[in-house]
């Protein structure tokens, strides 16, 4: 930004004289919209179809009756509404993106390309195997990338996202049990693991049993060893934590964590930090599943879809969900029964095969990388996190001392004194033109701000955001309260009450006559 | 490599800047035993030529649906999906963006979600829906677990009419989760009676419709028989198009609707990612899995949407959360979503139409071949023949000659050698009437 456009916006600020009421309540590029079902007219239509021919209908007399209440709108404005929709939404192909433990790095336009191609994209999962072989391959090379990556001797290829893969490894995990005729009850799970951990663990019916952190934010591995005994099924670990650090003790971890009898599961969510430099085989890990949409760049898509692999250790492999892939006499082919090799699966976890949209853009994302690029991508990744360390040390409080991995924790207690939370400072991000850091997670510190820059952000990138932390920073250590009170100022709609949006739901539109009457 | 910004002055300035002499330096604290030195064994880099075309050279190893006469469905249809919709979701604002967790950035995404809400909703005639799940499938097993929780009953009945998939999936969850299921034989022709099977134990019977065989049934009277005692009645559709000319589930008293929605504006894609769709009561609604947005309003007291009642989801709830699931499949809803706005309450109704049309056409050539029986008596655009010869063959006979005849039933179902006559075919509104002369002439070759 220059000084000239630095001054005049300043000066906006500071004359109130200059805020004014639109007749339209838009204001410039912010353009108000209304729902789709405010926006129609009957009997129109953005999709020209020939009527059909009277014909006898067999729908056994269950013809839909009266009018479903969609709303008619022609391509124009269709377009139009959902343009000025996307207006409103930050990306990453807009800015920087720093959500700790979530890797919003850039997504390759290459990898749409391909995964749109017809021979992937209009393929049926039931088509006959010789009229899919190019589909199989493509999973098969895929697979063989990601067990190369991991070390490890399996893959699941099934699950639709990264908490689908922690089921899918925990019912792994279970069933190798019960095959050695156990039945254990608790699994372990730092203090400082995603929320999906916990509730993977526990909706396989497995009590939670939470692990203390030590003062370097890593487990810790004193009370770790207390806690495990032949009751343990498995510990579920994510390293690099969600502090952003590396579990130095880690092959002792292991080592403990099979001296009981248990497995090993690592959230791979952070895998980015290490993809190319260690391979989690070697780190004692039985079991991790890979978010696709994290370390393989796919899209987000604002909130999917995703893609979960699990790489899975040799004693964990007979129990691989249904379908799997071999390689047979008449070229590849899936076992989708539980049968001959696969007799042990653990059985079917989705509908067909997997995500192979998302397939097909992992595989253009990791040969375009190469082996070299993927290495050099986790080291970027980990240099631009503890670039930004170094150049916020001193102005934020960094939660643990020394090095981080691909992301950076901060606490709050660099706003204490100014009477600003975490949660206001992040949304006066957002009138600086930036997505918050992760905030409030992990739970191990207080008013956590875990930022993530991802390798693809450049030097002048990580400067400026940098330079507009320590500036923020300064704001609320010299008192200026008030400007983060009422953050953002600059958005489509300022802050939302989510209160009253969870006290009384209203999750659908309805014609206004029947949304007074549900008030009434 | 074309992705990484930094350069190598700038990588030494910047580890200068962090005060150590190297990289490694900064992975000081992975143990030296597990530092894979070198490069790990795989290919090196490529520019974007060189990957196209290896991938180009996979893709065109696979015969596309719409390079040949197409009859399959089973679940995953072929619709002609606008050009608008897929120029819409690249937007890179939608394509590039994270879960709304800061809802002022995000309102693009919120407000589609909460469109999408609503357009499944009505649907489905139902009174609340979510904000997608993975897939039909997963959204089965998920009604599964909602309905044992609101009833705190264990046992779910499934229909011997549910897709095989479906019923798999609730199969693995309910021996991991700890529930039980009890599976119906498999059910061509729609007498399936499932009164007599909900008990007192029973948290809900699943059922699906049209169901996997084809046929239309009214549920009426087994919503009725499951709410008498105590139970939920979940229906399943697989073809969400169907219900642009069918009673929705909601009016026949469905309590929790799990469906697939990839029909709208959804490629086939192989079979992922696909669009779970989930909707319900709004009595249930916090017993729900998955996001929801809600309307709310900001400090102007302008309407804006949030992501709401999370205090059910997994980062809030943790152990004690409704459901494990994170990310769903959003930007399948706002295909789904933009490939309903365009079709409208007309658009969609001609396309139910056209569908059904298409079907109907189909099934009158086929039935008309010596030997060849329909066995529907009802249908939207998905029917069962049964053949005088095993299905699979004659599928890969067919294939053979350029057709992809549908899905036989014995692929699903390998240990049923009374099924193994039957033939599933679909025909959408893609299907010409030349596809259909040719699947009619390959098929009376392949028996005669």
């Amino acid at each position: 930004m220059s000084d000239w456009s630095r001054a005049a916006s300043n000066r906006a600020v500071e004359d109130p004289a200059i805020e004014v009421e639109t007749a339209t309540g838009n204001r410039g590029l912010q353009i108000e919209e209304n729902l789709i079902f405010e926006q129609g007219s009957p009997g129109r239509c953005g999709v020209d179809l020939v009527d059909a021919a009277p014909f006898p209908a067999r729908l056994g007399g269950l013809e839909r009756q009266g009018a479903i209440g969609l709303p008619g709108l022609s391509e124009p404005q269709v377009v139009r509404h959902f343009t000025r929709l996307s207006q409103k939404n930050y990306a990453i192909d807009t800015g920087l993106y720093p959500l700790g433990s979530c890797t919003m790095k850039h997504n390759p336009r290459l990898n749409e390309k391909l995964a749109r191609l017809p021979g992937f994209a209009d393929i049926h999962p039931l088509q006959p195997a010789s009229t899919i072989q190019g589909a199989l391959a493509l999973v098969d090379t895929l697979a063989h990338w990601l067990k190369t990556l991991t070390g490890m001797p399996a893959i699941a290829l099934s699950p639709g996202a990264g908490a689908h893969g922690e089921l899918c490894g925990i019912m792994s995990i279970r069933a190798a049990l019960e095959a050695r005729g156990e039945r254990r009850s608790r699994v372990l799970v730092p203090e400082s693991a995603h929320g999906t951990n916990p509730a993977t663990a526990a909706a396989c019916g497995y009590s939670v049993d939470s692990v203390s952190g030590n003062l370097t934010g890593r487990v810790d591995v004193g009370a770790l060893k207390a806690k495990l005994d032949t009751d343990v099924a498995a510990l579920m670990v994510t390293n690099p934590n969600t502090c952003g650090l590396f579990e130095n003790e880690i092959l002792e971890i292991a080592a403990a964590v099979h001296a009981a009898g248990a497995f090993f599961y690592c959230d791979g969510a952070n895998f980015n930090a290490i993809v190319g430099r260690v391979r989690p085989a070697d780190l004692g890990i039985d079991c991790m599943h890979l978010n696709l949409h994290k370390t393989f760049s796919t899209p987000h898509g604002g909130g999917g879809p995703g893609s979960g692999p699990v790489a899975l250790a040799a004693s964990l492999a007979p129990y691989a969900p249904l379908p799997w892939l071999v390689h047979g006499p008449d070229g590849l082919e899936l076992i989708e029964h539980k049968k001959g090799e696969a007799n042990q699966a653990i059985g079917r976890l989705k509908g067909f095969h997997g995500q192979m949209g998302m397939f097909a853009r992992a595989l253009a994302y990791m040969m375009s990388h190469g082996a070299d690029g993927l290495r050099q991508v986790a080291e970027d990744a980990v240099l631009n996190a503890n670039y930004l360390r170094a150049r916020l040390e001193s102005d934020l409080s960094l939660s643990f001392p020394g090095l981080c991995m691909h992301e950076v924790l901060f606490d709050d207690r660099f706003l204490k004194e100014a009477g600003i939370t975490t949660l206001d400072f992040a949304k006066a991000l957002i009138d600086e033109g930036y997505h918050p850091m992760t905030m409030y997670f992990p739970l191990v510190v207080h008013g956590a701000l875990l930022i993530e820059p991802t390798e693809t952000e450049s030097k002048a990138s990580l400067d400026q955001f940098a330079g507009m932390l320590k500036t923020l920073a300064a704001k609320a250590r010299s008192g200026d309260a008030k400007r983060f009170h009422a953050a953002p100022r600059w958005t489509p709609r300022r802050r939302l009450d989510e209160t009253a949006a969870a006290r009384k739901p209203v999750l659908r539109w309805r014609p206004e006559a029947v949304a007074l009457q549900a008030e009434e | 490599m074309r992705y990484l910004p930094l350069t190598d002055p700038d990588r030494r300035e910047m580890l200068a800047a962090i005060g150590v002499d190297s990289i490694d330096a900064l992975f000081a604290d992975v143990p030296s035993a597990a530092r894979f030195d070198g490069l790990i064994n795989l290919p090196r880099a490529m520019g974007e030529i060189e990957v196209e075309r290896a991938m180009s050279r996979m893709a065109s190893r696979n015969v596309a649906a719409g390079s040949v006469p197409f009859f399959i469905g089973g679940g995953a249809y072929r619709h002609h999906i606008p050009a608008a919709v897929d120029h819409l979701i690249q937007r890179g604002e939608f394509l590039t963006s994270y879960t709304p967790y800061q809802p002022e950035m995000a309102q693009g995404t919120l407000q589609y979600l909460f469109e999408f809400q609503t357009q499944v909703a009505l649907l489905t005639g139902t009174e609340v829906a979510n904000a997608s799940l993975y897939d039909g499938a997963t959204a089965c097993a998920e009604a599964v677990m909602m309905a044992n929780r609101l009833t705190r009953r264990r046992k779910a009945v499934l229909s011997g009419a549910l897709h095989p998939h479906y019923r798999e999936v609730c199969e693995t969850y309910a021996r991991f989760v700890g529930f039980e299921v009890a599976a119906a034989d498999p059910a061509p022709g729609g007498d399936e009676d499932l009164t007599g099977r909900v008990g007192p134990d029973t948290s809900c019977i699943v059922v699906q419709n049209p169901d996997f065989f084809g046929e239309i049934r009214d549920y009426s009277e087994l919503a009725r028989n499951c709410h008498d005692v105590g139970a939920l009645l979940v229906v399943v559709v697989t073809e969400i198009l169907s219900l642009g000319a069918i009673v929705p589930p909601g009016e026949m008293g469905a309590d929790i609707v799990a469906a697939e929605g990839q029909s709208l504006g959804n490629a086939l894609n192989f079979g992922g990612p696909h669009l779970g769709l989930f909707a319900s009561r709004d009595k249930f609604v916090r017993q729900m899995p998955g996001r929801l947005a809600g309307q709310t309003v900001d400090v102007d007291g302008r309407r804006g949407w949030v992501l709401t009642l999370s205090t059910r989801e997994q980062h809030i709830r943790r152990e004690k959360a409704t459901s494990n699931i994170c990310t769903n499949s959003g930007l399948c809803a706002l295909a789904f979503t933009i490939h309903l706005a365009l079709l409208g309450e007309t658009g969609l109704t001609r396309l139910a139409r056209l569908n059904h049309a298409a079907a109907v056409s189909l099934a009158e050539r086929l039935e008309g071949i010596p030997d060849v029986r329909l066995l529907s008596r009802t249908f939207f655009n998905e029917f069962a023949l049964q053949l005088p010869r095993p299905a699979a063959a004659i599928v890969d006979a067919l294939a053979e000659k350029g057709v992809l005849a549908g899905i036989p039933v014995s692929r699903l179902y390998p240990s049923r050698p009374e099924l193994a006559g039957i033939l599933l075919v679909a025909a959408t509104e893609t299907a010409m009437s030349e596809d259909m002369d040719h699947f009619e002439r390959a098929l009376t070759e392949a028996l005669s």
